[in-house]
């Protein structure tokens, strides 16, 4: 771990002043995943900035949309009544993450941040383009069980850890930044990005911009939703693939579905042809069937990870049936 | 068909038959050190806050083979607070390292451990190389990450199948054809291509690491120029003293190695590792006590692990279910330096009357770290092979698993030629089959169901040596009844004091609350290794004899001041009832305040050694274990959940039931990780592991860890050992992985023989 200063933020304006003055500054929050990676020498910033006493931890129900800020607590998200009403399949999700432990101290904001597990990101030793742009992906012909099967690149095929997204990217999200020029709305599909040419950069946010809050419009998933997580083991494990899943089902037709993929891809994964394939549909196994292997066009399998082709399909069914009520 | 090697011994049975139970039964006890544990009062090798202290961190190799080419230290020396960046280019002379090559500790393994900072060799990955000392830990972190290090690279070998072909058999065996790795036969030798059933299959076990709780860790403290203390981490006091008297060439006397409590150790404790020698050569260098304390990264690399194993067996046996032959071999990795071997295929020897029977052991040195025994060591990785494959026959023939090993039950130990001291296992068949609801499982997999989940039952069985040392107590009994004990015996968790405390009490009658054992000194008398499941059955006997010493001379004190009824009084008539001692039988009594004053004595005290007899060559001693899983398995998302464990268990006399049931629980838990979850996963590109730390490297967790049931037949062995035990923690994890695999299988008719059973290799 290097030397590095620490400042406490008063204001978010003051945060993003100090992140524009100083391009080698981070926000901590939580510090749950930013201090394992300094301890590493996997991060290595020379300031900390800490926003933990800005106003930021509120949960509130707004026109049309629930807000949830920046600094509430993974476990706060997951155990507030609203949440649990009016979005289970957030709640779900962030009960999946990590452990009881972690998701005390993690916010909201640390978690759309947090960095991939990839083991080679993680290992100064091995080669990896996201850590040193340009010493090669060590992931793409080495241990890569964990990894990508959608929107891969050459230099990098690592994949976003979060659960937590994988429910907001379902659920229309819209994340609230404050930079330097002031407040912005990010789509939460546009959020993260792919790897390409430029794994370094897991989002869209700019580094002298931090977030404020989430924001999640009303819908009627509420009574069909699911969030399945397959891991190796039964909990504090991340994804080897995971599925939410919500639909608002009239009778017995789908009227609405929403459809994401975590443990595939370098961003929480929408599947909006499967969820086109859903509506007008009975909501039955075969529908679902016939959702999930349209969700897995264009997977491409690595040496170690050709079973997320089979397993993933398998929990959207799964995921589906539950949300249905199936089983 | 009577088989040659069995020969009934009347003679145990007359043994077994002199009523054990006319002695007092042992109760459930709390952890004598339980309070101190969950208090934050005990404390553990870091957490002796020595004036002065110096922290050390290491700096690992990043190639797995090759040489240091430069050490750039300059920056890291000029970091705030460094007094020292050590390599081989500046380390001090360690006396005791030989010129040749050699290293002077007899390290529990065969060849010679790693000189640290001796060279500019490199021969594993994350090797120490150079240490940085500094007045924080946070400082020696800040200057490790500064030095820059450049390597000349050779071609390194990290992969055991890769390399199968280059394994060999160990030195040990060459040297003693009797040795437990030699190659093995028995009966005839071509039997299994004659069976009528005949099974082949060939399994893996991924390499595993201990990861105790405790990061292992050691101050290093030279209290003058020629004498060492050190606060560490290990599994032997006297083991750790003997190493570092070798290495500094000073005499033992002047080493202390206290390890008063060991957070778990599993094994790593049980080889004293090159990070040691690190803080001690760091503390001699900067003139201070010195604390080292591994990273959870270097916890895989620097102190050990379960070597990753290829076993073939092929097993022959008729259609009736009797069995043929057994030929088993395995490949476990070692290192380049030291010759680690493990008993993986001894309990195919002596599990099954099997009339021909063979093994072959080879070892394959690779650019690695040495491994090091890690619970149940070789017996569990053989287990695995041996009762997987058990099960895989039995399904073959159409006969139910416990049926098929009933039918092949040995009375005698047909690898020795020797009678069993004792063995109870038709007990744990009977207990564990209605326990774990056997009934309910159908022959054929994939037949039960709830929900959508496949449910199977499975089992696996276990066994490891009755081991027992030679071992040495001190105790001392004031005029209040105050009974306190010291040996120099480690606990790395079982619960060694309080299974002492227990005997002591058990034999003398004095309550627990005022027995003491000490215990992690190696001023203390001496003790072997905390290993091997040898505890109670060596430290337990020599504290039975300080015990019985006492009482002899509280009886002879007694009928020298007149007391007639005690003239005759032999020790196992003594008993204390609060501070009155009484003679069985007899209404003589008197008190010990009374015979301390009229002797004129405040206390007595004695020193016994207990030591294995020659029972031991007439017998095979053994402890036995037998688990059984209840496994709900996905069929579609491929997650397994064990749903129930029951585990029984033939270890003797179970001196202290409470903290015996926790080591099966443990052992139990060890054994779904093995099972389901554990596997040090790593990139041979490299030579280095990918899954290092406790996120990646999966150990259960409480919701993998379901209702665990525990039978103890608590049978003494009176052969084995005067407290009648033989041994308990190796045992409970021995059959636990192959019992999940077999449970898995019966759910699901698929049949994992590569460990871990991940959701991957189900659907
Ligand atoms: C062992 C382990 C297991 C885990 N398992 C899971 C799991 O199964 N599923 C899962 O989803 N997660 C898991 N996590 C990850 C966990 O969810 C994240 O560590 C946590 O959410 C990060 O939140 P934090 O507040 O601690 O972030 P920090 O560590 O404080 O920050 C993380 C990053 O976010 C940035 N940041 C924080 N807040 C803001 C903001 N408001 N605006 C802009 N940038 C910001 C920081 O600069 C930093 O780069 C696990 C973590 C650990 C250590």
């Amino acid at each position: 771990m290097i030397q590095f200063q620490y400042e406490r933020a008063s204001t978010a304006q003051a945060a993003v002043n100090a992140l524009t003055n100083n391009s080698n500054a981070k926000i901590i929050a939580g510090g749950t995943n930013l201090v394992d990676l300094m301890k590493r020498n996997v991060m290595a910033p020379n300031k900390l900035i800490d926003i933990n006493a800005l106003p930021l931890r509120e949960i509130r129900q707004q026109d049309g949309k629930i807000s949830i800020g920046a600094m509430a607590l993974n476990s706060q998200v997951a155990d507030d009544k609203l949440i649990m009403e009016k979005h289970p399949l957030l709640s779900q999700a962030l009960n999946a993450g990590a452990s009881a432990q972690i998701r005390n101290m993690a916010s909201v904001g640390g978690n759309i941040m947090q960095r991939t597990r990839c083991h080679y990101f993680y290992d100064t030793a091995l080669p990896c383009n996201k850590r040193e742009p340009g010493s090669g992906c060590g992931a793409l012909e080495g241990m890569n069980r964990m990894h990508a099967v959608f929107g891969t690149s050459e230099q990098c095929i690592a994949v976003h850890p979060s659960d937590m997204c994988i429910a907001l990217v379902a659920l229309d999200a819209t994340v609230l930044v404050a930079g330097p020029k002031g407040e912005r709305r990010i789509p939460f599909e546009e959020f993260h990005r792919l790897p390409g040419n430029q794994p370094e950069k897991d989002n869209t946010l700019q580094n002298n911009e931090m977030i404020l809050s989430v924001e999640i419009p009303d819908n009627a998933f509420s009574k069909n939703s699911h969030y399945m997580k397959i891991r190796d083991r039964a909990s504090y494990a991340f994804a080897l693939v995971s599925v939410a899943a919500a639909l608002n089902i009239d009778g017995k037709v789908i009227k609405e579905a929403r459809l994401a993929m975590g443990g595939v891809a370098h961003k929480p994964w929408r599947l909006k042809e499967a969820e086109k394939a859903l509506v007008g549909k009975p909501a039955t196994e075969e529908t679902f069937r016939q959702a999930a292997e349209i969700a897995m066009q264009g997977a491409k399998a690595y040496k170690h990870n050709a079973f997320k082709l089979k397993l993933g399909p398998n929990v959207i069914v799964e995921a589906l049936k539950n949300a249905a009520g199936l089983v | 068909m009577p088989l040659a090697w069995y020969s009934p011994q009347p003679e145990r049975q007359e043994i077994m038959n002199e009523a054990f139970f006319d002695k007092k039964e042992y109760k459930p006890l709390d952890r004598v050190d339980g309070r101190l544990k969950v208090t934050g009062a005990a404390k553990y090798s870091a957490e002796y806050p020595l004036p002065n202290m110096a922290f050390a961190v290491l700096v690992g190799s990043r190639i797995a083979k090759g040489t240091i080419k430069s050490i750039d230290s300059k920056a890291a020396e000029r970091a705030p607070g460094v007094l020292a960046v050590i390599s081989h280019l500046n380390a001090i002379k360690v006396p005791g390292y030989q010129p040749k090559g050699e290293h002077p500790s007899e390290p529990s393994t065969n060849g010679q451990p790693l000189r640290v900072f001796f060279d500019n060799k490199i021969v594993s990955n994350d090797q120490p190389i150079v240490a940085v000392v500094a007045t924080s830990l946070e400082k020696a972190q800040f200057g490790a990450s500064l030095v820059k290090i450049q390597y000349t690279k050779e071609q390194h070998k990290t992969d055991l199948e890769a390399n199968a072909g280059d394994a060999k058999l160990a030195a040990s065996a060459k040297k003693n054809p009797k040795s437990p790795t030699a190659d093995y036969e028995r009966g005839q030798k071509d039997a299994f291509e004659s069976a009528p059933v005949k099974f082949e299959a060939e399994y893996v076990l991924p390499t595993e690491v201990h990861n105790p709780m405790e990061l292992q860790s050691i101050i290093a403290h030279w209290e003058a120029d020629n004498k060492l203390t050190v606060y560490d981490k290990v599994q032997g006091t006297k083991m750790t003293q003997k190493n570092f008297a070798k290495e500094w060439n000073i005499p033992e006397e002047n080493v202390k190695c206290i390890a008063t409590f060991v957070g778990g150790a599993f094994g790593n404790g049980l080889h004293n590792w090159p990070h040691e020698t690190a803080a001690i050569i760091a503390a001699k260098q900067v003139k201070r006590p010195v604390k080292l304390v591994l990273t959870r990264e270097q916890m895989f690399t620097m102190v050990g692990y379960r070597p990753r194993t290829w076993q073939k067996i092929q097993v022959g046996a008729t259609k009736e279910g009797k069995l043929v032959a057994i030929n088993h071999q395995s490949i476990g990795q070692t290192s380049s330096y030291e010759e680690f071997t493990e008993s993986t295929l001894m309990q195919t020897r002596m599990m099954y009357a099997s009339p021909s029977v063979s093994t072959r052991y080879r070892i394959l040195p690779l650019n690695l770290a040495t491994p090091i025994w890690m619970r149940g060591p070789g017996e569990a990785t053989g287990a695995f092979a041996l009762e997987s494959a058990m099960d895989e026959v039995a399904h073959a023939i159409g006969m139910d698993p416990i049926d098929f090993r009933l039918a092949n039950y040995t009375e005698s130990d047909p690898d020795k030629n020797m009678p069993w001291s004792t063995k109870y296992m038709r007990e744990c068949y009977e207990e564990g089959k209605k326990r774990i609801g056997w009934e309910n499982r159908k022959l054929k997999p994939g037949e039960v169901r709830d929900g959508e989940w496949l449910v199977g039952y499975g089992m696996g069985t276990g066994t490891f040596g009755a081991n027992r040392n030679s071992a040495t107590v001190h105790a001392e009994l004031d005029k209040e009844g105050n009974l306190v004990m010291h040996c120099a015996i480690t606990d790395i968790g079982p619960g060694t004091g309080t299974a002492m405390v227990q005997i002591a009490s058990n034999t003398t009658g004095i309550p627990t609350d005022k027995i003491t054992f000490h215990l992690g000194n190696s001023e203390f008398p001496n003790a072997g290794l905390q290993g091997g499941s040898s505890t109670v059955n060596s430290v337990g006997p020599a504290v039975l004899a300080a015990c019985n010493a006492l009482k002899e001379q509280l009886i002879t004190m007694a009928a020298a001041k007149g007391n007639s009824a005690f003239t005759s009084a032999k020790p196992d008539d003594l008993m204390f009832d609060k501070s009155e001692l009484q003679l069985a039988g007899k209404s003589a009594k008197t008190t010990l305040a009374d015979l301390f004053k009229q002797n004129n004595i405040e206390k007595i005290e004695t020193t016994n050694e207990s030591k294995p007899d020659e029972n031991r060559n007439k017998y095979s001693m053994n402890a036995f274990s037998m688990h059984f899983a209840m496994v709900h398995v996905h069929p579609f998302t491929g997650q397994v959940r064990v749903k129930k464990i029951v585990c029984c268990a033939d270890a003797g006399t179970i001196v202290s039931p409470k903290t015996a049931e926790s080591q099966m629980i443990g052992g139990a838990t060890g054994g779904i990780g093995m099972a389901l979850t554990e596997d040090a996963v790593m990139d041979h590109r490299f030579g280095r592991y990918v899954t290092k730390d406790l996120g990646d490297y999966h150990v259960p967790v409480h919701a993998d860890v379901p209702d665990i049931d525990v039978y103890f037949v608590n049978k003494p062995d009176l052969l084995a050992d005067p407290v009648g035990s033989k041994g308990l923690g190796e045992i409970a994890i021995i059959g636990v992985a192959p019992a999940i695999a077999n449970a898995v299988f019966n759910a699901t008719g698929k049949r994992v023989r590569e460990l871990p059973i991940t959701p991957d290799k189900l659907i």
